[in-house]
């Protein structure tokens, strides 16, 4: 008899949800895809800011060409990959998203093989992780490092487009207690108390010479432990009191919400990571002049601020990366 | 790289990786070669071992006594039935959400996974003793604890190391994904790809494939040498005898 | 330190009204903290719903191939019992290899998406299922079929009309098993590229709502199937409904 009844509550469950499925699969078709609530209730006539650069211009000559935007697998990226794409489709482009491929090797790799044909790359990553730079040899301003990184990118037949005003570093993050208790400013002053200190990073940093491996050789420090965790969890470890440093990105919202202190890398180990959309060579001579022009305006407005916030909108506020892009570019006029 | 593990192109490579260190591809450090899978494995068999035996130590007297009483058939079973439809990754995931990370978190979390087969398995076992055999020991004198001791557990042993079996392959398999919690295991070389190349991320799951092989193998040898008999039978040749325990051994006869 | 590196502005300037509040007070919301937030859930649930579709077709796909092909070799199995040590031996290694571990090692070969997920999918659902169909098959006793032969019945005939018939509840067993499997791996094929509820389970691994609903609706899926089989098998056998379950 109980068995029944439990059997009973679960169809009824299940019922439940096949007809809320069912609903939102139909709003789903509708495509209402702005779904504009209170702030674009009203009608067309407002244009928020035309004042930068004007709306992207839809070129019907772009319909039969198709782009795919990829994108690695963390917030940032997938944002990045939406802003793309939605001002891509803007422009009249045919365009397909696949924003969730893994990490740079994935991504450099589906890119290459002709999968998709552009994803948002970071400029010190590929000058560490594809073209094997060493530390001693990095660039420290943005624009050389943007430069040998088209170069180096250009003899692989694909083309890096100029990059976003933001860099999004790695950055050695403590909490405002512990900086105070240590007088921690630089991350050479971690030096005399490292021992004592446990550091937290993804699996990779252990061995990444733009993290723990970076901070033992440049810095010689020697933390007294390195616990791996996700990548997600770099915050909150820090804000949790788990960890007494951790290693955060530059543009993280929690930085700002939980007041973390970043440590200023005076021996200058991290290159510059401003974000730079590198296209096939292929599908950017097919896709005409519209492809850069585009790319280029949207970029205009991401600054670390901007950036900072799509991800809080994403983080903290749970909204979807297609959610915060469209906001984005429509908030700076780029789209109406 | 030699030549005849060349011919197998990635996988060539891969295998050349377990044996030989290299240059991580992120530079500054190397990585791979018989050091580091030896250490990787030794971790990742300790986690394994942590958890099979936290599960063990729960599930294994629970699975018995129930079985001995005849009692909460329904629980032992559902537990398994929903335990295989939590997916290992939110299961991770749950326990990092709200317990944090390190090697105990993980071995809790692995041991969790690893309960819902060997406490089916023993429950299963033990009721499939033959009743006549309990009924003779009663009459003969033996007290509850006897035939627990003497009678139900040698005869429910194959079920219960098979249950142990698919535990141990299970645990191997997901704690591929305990670096992302703070125990470096052979699933950092398949996490942090950046650092180990494509060839590192293959030479490691392929470690975990043959880790997870002979521990089927093995433990399946085990079981075989703890199954009396007259119940083994030779594969295939008889309509029941091994083929039969095996099924039961994995715990797959339910309804 | 070079300028352009050292005077990046963490927060100032920029924004233009796009930044939000989230210092005072009110920022404290259950949303933020990742908590498990009923309305929140009730109000993005939607978002669920395509990857909940991705996972169902994921892994009806993989048990309807999964079944064709282990139904078959048990069919095969049955009359020439040689057959069934390689089979199982053959398909017990495919089960054993752990499923990450296995779409790492497709990758190189069938590359990222919907394929290499269901290869990997179908080669655990083998065993199981194979297993089952060749044990119901054997348990039906063998006083029947000597009477359904008796009766004039051919090979095949014994096969479709009396074996099989009678081995429905076994077979359905062995798919029910194999359904709850599939539902839980399919939760990895995302790192293959193929989606399902582990894309946005591993999105954010932090918001406790996030992991519940994703989570849930798995389990979910796995008692609807598990129900769903289980239902049609009552269906074709009604002689069993009578004895309880």
């Amino acid at each position: 008899m109980k068995q029944r009844h439990l059997r009973l509550l679960l169809v009824l469950a299940l019922v439940a949800l096949a007809a809320v499925g069912l609903t939102a699969c139909g709003s789903d078709d509708s495509k209402s895809d702005s779904t504009s609530t209170a702030d674009g209730a009203s009608t067309e006539t407002t244009t928020t800011a035309s004042d930068a650069g004007g709306a992207i211009v839809s070129n019907a000559a772009n319909g039969k060409v198709t782009l795919t935007i990829g994108s690695k697998n963390f917030t940032e990226q997938k944002v990045l990959g939406e802003i793309y794409a939605q001002a891509l489709q803007a422009a009249g482009y045919t365009v397909k998203k696949q924003l969730n491929l893994g990490d740079e090797q994935t991504a450099l790799k589906t890119l290459k093989q002709g999968d998709i044909d552009a994803y948002p790359e970071y400029t010190g990553t590929a000058l560490l992780s594809f073209f094997g730079v060493k530390t001693d040899a990095l660039p420290h301003d943005p624009a050389a490092a943007y430069d040998e990184v088209k170069a180096d990118f250009a003899k692989q037949d694909l083309v890096a487009l100029p990059p976003t005003p933001f860099t999004s570093s790695n950055e050695v993050a403590v909490t405002q207690a512990t900086a105070a208790k240590y007088g921690l400013k630089n991350i050479s002053d971690l030096a005399k108390v490292a021992d004592q200190l446990t550091l937290y990073g993804s699996p990779e940093c252990r061995q990444r010479l733009d993290c723990l491996l970076g901070l033992q050789k440049t810095y010689g420090l020697k933390f007294k432990k390195f616990v791996p965790v996700d990548l997600s969890q770099r915050s909150k470890v820090l804000s949790g009191g788990q960890a007494d440093v951790s290693i955060v990105f530059t543009t993280d919202p929690q930085n700002k919400r939980d007041k973390f202190v970043l440590l200023k890398d005076d021996k200058g180990m991290f290159p510059p990571y401003n974000s730079t959309l590198v296209v096939r060579k292929a599908s950017f001579d097919k896709a005409g002049p519209d492809l850069a022009t585009t790319i280029e305006a949207v970029n205009a407005k991401l600054d670390a601020a901007v950036v900072q916030e799509l991800n809080a909108r994403i983080d903290l506020d749970k909204e979807t990366p297609e959610q915060a892009a469209g906001e984005y570019l429509k908030q700076f006029g780029f789209v109406k | 790289m030699s030549t005849p593990l060349a011919i197998l192109g990635i996988f060539g490579d891969a295998i050349d990786f377990i044996f030989n260190a290299r240059e991580a591809r992120t530079g500054g450090a190397e990585v791979g070669g018989l050091g580091e899978f030896a250490s990787l494995t030794g971790k990742h068999l300790l986690v394994t071992v942590a958890a099979v035996g936290l599960a063990s130590l729960v599930a294994l007297p629970l699975g018995l006594y129930l079985g001995h009483k005849r009692r909460g058939g329904f629980l032992a079973v559902s537990v398994s039935n929903v335990g295989r439809a939590v997916p290992s990754l939110v299961l991770i995931a749950l326990f990092i959400a709200f317990l944090g990370v390190g090697f105990a978190n993980v071995a809790l979390a692995l041991a969790l996974l690893a309960i819902p087969p060997i406490l089916t398995n023993a429950y299963v076992g033990v009721t499939q003793v033959d009743r006549d055999v309990i009924d003779a020991a009663v009459g003969q004198g033996l007290t509850d604890g006897q035939v627990m001791r003497q009678i139900e557990l040698p005869l429910a042993l194959p079920l219960i190391f098979g249950g142990l079996r698919t535990s141990v392959v299970n645990v191997i398999a997901t704690a591929t994904i305990a670096p992302i919690a703070g125990v470096v295991t052979l699933g950092d070389p398949i996490i942090s790809q950046s650092v180990y190349g494509d060839a590192g991320k293959l030479a490691a799951a392929i470690v975990v494939a043959l880790l997870a092989v002979v521990a089927e193998v093995g433990l399946g040898a085990a079981q075989r040498a703890v199954t009396p008999a007259p119940l083994r039978g030779t594969p295939g040749a008889t309509r029941r005898g091994r083929f039969f325990v095996k099924t039961a051994g994995k715990g797959l006869s339910t309804s | 330190m070079s300028g352009a590196l050292g005077s990046i502005p963490l927060l100032a300037q920029g924004g233009e009204g796009f930044v939000r509040n989230r210092e005072s007070g009110s920022g404290a919301s259950c949303v933020s903290d990742d908590g498990v937030c009923p309305a929140w859930i009730v109000d993005h649930f939607d978002r669920y719903m395509e990857p909940l579709g991705r996972h169902v077709l994921l892994t009806v796909v993989a048990l309807a191939i999964g079944f064709s092909i282990s139904f078959t070799l048990a069919l095969l199995a049955h009359r020439r019992r040689w057959l069934i040590a390689p089979v199982v031996q053959l398909t017990g290694i495919l089960y054993t290899i752990p499923s990450l571990a296995l779409f790492f090692l497709l990758l190189p070969i069938t590359g990222r998406g919907f394929l290499t997920a269901e290869i990997a999918l179908v080669s655990y659902t083998l065993l199981i299922i194979f297993r089952n169909v060749v044990t119901g098959l054997d348990g039906v006793p063998s006083d029947v079929v000597d009477a359904a032969r008796g009766m004039g019945l051919n090979d095949r005939q014994v096969l479709w009309r009396v074996e099989i018939p009678l081995a429905l509840p076994e077979i359905a067993a062995g798919l029910r098993i194999a359904a709850t499997t599939t539902v839980g791996l399919a939760s990895l094929a995302f790192f293959a590229g193929a989606g399902g509820l582990g894309d946005p389970i591993y999105a954010d691994l932090n918001f406790k709502s996030n992991v519940l609903v994703a989570g849930g609706l798995c389990v979910l899926l796995a008692i609807a199937l598990d129900l769903l089989v289980l239902a049609v098998q009552r269906l074709l056998t009604p002689w069993t409904r009578a004895v309880p379950a």
